[in-house]
């Protein structure tokens, strides 16, 4: 019965690094830049939801829904005015400009709040929990989990039911063409990071009301949001979900048996997978 | 009237220039041929047109604005478009979603437009919501006419674009050109690798076409079609246009000779 119970937990951590995740692989699929930066991206819009609740006195939900068109504008200006200068046929100067971008943000929060840890309060449903048989969820994870399908079937319905999901898969597919149909790339991966930075506010809501964080957390959570992505396989959502829970369960199962192994039974569950799927669970039939 | 012209227009793929001097003109409602041998830079001169490439403002104009410098989203706005060689169809989207990209960003009034419109009142850069106003990509093309047009497309239109035959994903790409009911279409080797029963389909499509108000630009390798087809046809060779006449007015010898370099 405890394994069912250490399961369950698994797969709701892995809603957790699905969201982290989620704006990571919207990005590589739509415009194959790797966002090194994307970790630092949600622990600021974490500090930008600690700010909202301490100045405005709002609930964390409320102040998310605040700080999600701040970060969308923060996402379409980075991306049009840096960010889309680093794209072409090279894939070194995204990798390195986003690296770059990270150390700025990290050093930019930590001028502006300090190294001292923070948390945001939610109050009574930080230990509120529900029971269903022998298993006992805690009421945030599973608002966690819920969030990452509820994102997952947002972007999966923007991608493929609405006009401005047709010009994200025509750019990506060959971007030139685009521009023929009207559309301008730029401004179509303007407005995929600005997407993708509002799926990070909601990682971020669950990053800060969840655990402590520090501006220097950021690179330690994208490690696993990497894993998810690159095992789901490259550009699907879907597959960044069965990535995050494939990493969340095998961490609790390791922790389970070994305190000290639930970090690298994630690991290890990461590199199992590539070995017998290299182009991971999902991978996209256009590549 | 003249609708579109080129005057000395040059391209380069780096330091290799492609185009030398290059000047041809659409009037309104005609249509006219380009042919070439493989390598003349008839698709440099397409690319140029629509912006792909982009030169001096001067060497191209469109109703008598200087256009050369525009993106290729601000020409497509203006009603220039372009059916690009080898069809170009994006493989994740599926036969109907290939022809509604192809309606859905005409107009220029996006939001996106309107802030570089803004924009450009402190820049001096090209407002691309003024240079769009002439054109509101409206007319007789819409999701149901084209496939009046090509019914094979209607009875596939659930299929990725890729999954068609070649004439098939031909049509489809004309199709999307249309849905913006360009005021100039711009067919590149349209007629490429396929058979000639599906040829003379696709080219049975033209008077429809020209119909709705388009004049039409095609480049054509397949000498025949293109004089049957043309009121004006030119001829390049190395970057250059070689011949220009009506079919009627020109000679085999003269085409020879404007094709390949030498007489026959
Ligand atoms: N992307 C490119 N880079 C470099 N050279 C190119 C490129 N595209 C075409 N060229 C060169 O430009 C010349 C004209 O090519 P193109 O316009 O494609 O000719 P056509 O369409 O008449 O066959 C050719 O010599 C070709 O090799
Ligand atoms: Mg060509």
């Amino acid at each position: 019965m405890i394994w069912i119970d250490t399961i369950v937990q698994g797969v709701l951590l892995g809603g957790l690094y699905a969201l982290f995740a989620a704006g990571l692989s919207l990005v590589f699929g739509i415009m194959r830049l790797v966002n090194l930066a994307h970790g630092d991206l949600i622990v600021m819009g974490a500090y930008l939801i600690l700010v909202v609740v301490s100045v405005l006195g709002l609930n964390p939900f409320v102040a998310a829904l605040v700080a999600a068109p701040v970060m969308f504008s923060i996402g379409w200006v980075l991306q049009k005015a840096v960010l889309n200068r680093t794209l072409g046929d090279d894939i070194l100067p995204p990798l390195l400009v986003t690296f770059g971008l990270s150390v700025v943000i990290q050093n930019s929060l930590l001028e502006g709040f300090s190294a001292d840890s923070q948390r945001i309060s939610m109050g009574p449903l930080e230990t509120a929990s529900v029971a269903v048989g022998p298993v006992t969820m805690g009421l945030l994870p599973l608002l966690t989990f819920g969030s990452a399908i509820a994102v997952i079937v947002g972007l999966n319905q923007i991608f493929y039911r609405t006009a401005i999901g047709r010009a994200f898969r025509a750019t990506s597919d060959d971007p030139v063409t685009a521009s023929l149909m009207g559309i301008r790339p730029d401004r179509v991966f303007a407005t995929a990071m600005g997407l993708a930075l509002v799926v990070a506010t909601i990682a971020a809501l669950y990053l800060g009301t969840r655990s402590n964080f520090d501006p220097y957390v950021g690179p330690a959570r994208l490690i696993y949001a990497f894993e998810a992505v690159i095992i789901g396989g490259l550009g699907s959502l879907w597959g960044t979900l069965a990535g995050g829970i494939i990493i969340g369960v095998a961490q609790t199962v390791g922790a389970a048996i070994n305190p000290e192994w639930q970090i690298l039974a994630g690991h290890v569950a990461f590199l199992i997978v590539l070995l017998v799927r290299p182009r991971g669970l999902f991978p996209r039939a256009v590549d | 009237m003249t609708l579109l012209e080129t005057h000395g227009l040059t391209a380069h793929y780096g330091d290799f220039q492609a185009l030398f001097g290059v000047d041809i003109r659409l009037d309104t409602g005609e249509t006219v041929a380009i042919i070439g041998a493989n390598g003349a830079g008839k698709t440099t001169l397409m690319r140029s047109i629509t912006g792909v490439l982009r030169g001096a403002a001067d060497q191209i104009r469109h109703k008598g604005t200087a256009i050369g410098h525009l993106m290729p989203d601000t020409i497509m706005k203006r009603g220039i478009v372009m059916v690009p060689e080898g069809r170009k169809l994006f493989p994740s989207l599926t036969v109907e979603e290939n022809l509604l990209i192809g309606g859905q960003h005409k107009g220029g009034r996006d939001l996106g437009d309107r802030i570089d419109s803004f924009l450009s009142r402190f820049t001096g850069a090209p407002d691309p919501v003024a240079l769009a106003a002439g054109h509101d990509g409206t007319g007789i093309w819409t999701l149901d006419t084209v496939y009046d047009l090509f019914p094979i497309l209607k009875e596939r239109r659930h299929n990725p674009g890729t999954a068609l035959s070649g004439g098939q994903q031909q049509m489809v790409a004309i199709g999307r050109a249309l849905m913006s009911n360009p005021a100039v279409l711009l067919c590149d080797e349209i007629s490429l690798g396929l058979a000639p029963v599906v040829i003379r389909d696709i080219y049975a499509a033209l008077p429809k076409i020209k119909a709705g108000g388009t004049s039409v630009i095609v480049v054509e390798q397949d000498i025949g079609q293109a004089l049957k087809v043309a009121d004006r046809v030119y001829c390049m060779m190395e970057g250059r246009v070689t011949l220009e006449g009506r079919p009627d007015a020109i000679s085999r010898d003269d085409i020879h000779a404007a094709y390949f370099g030498a007489p026959a």
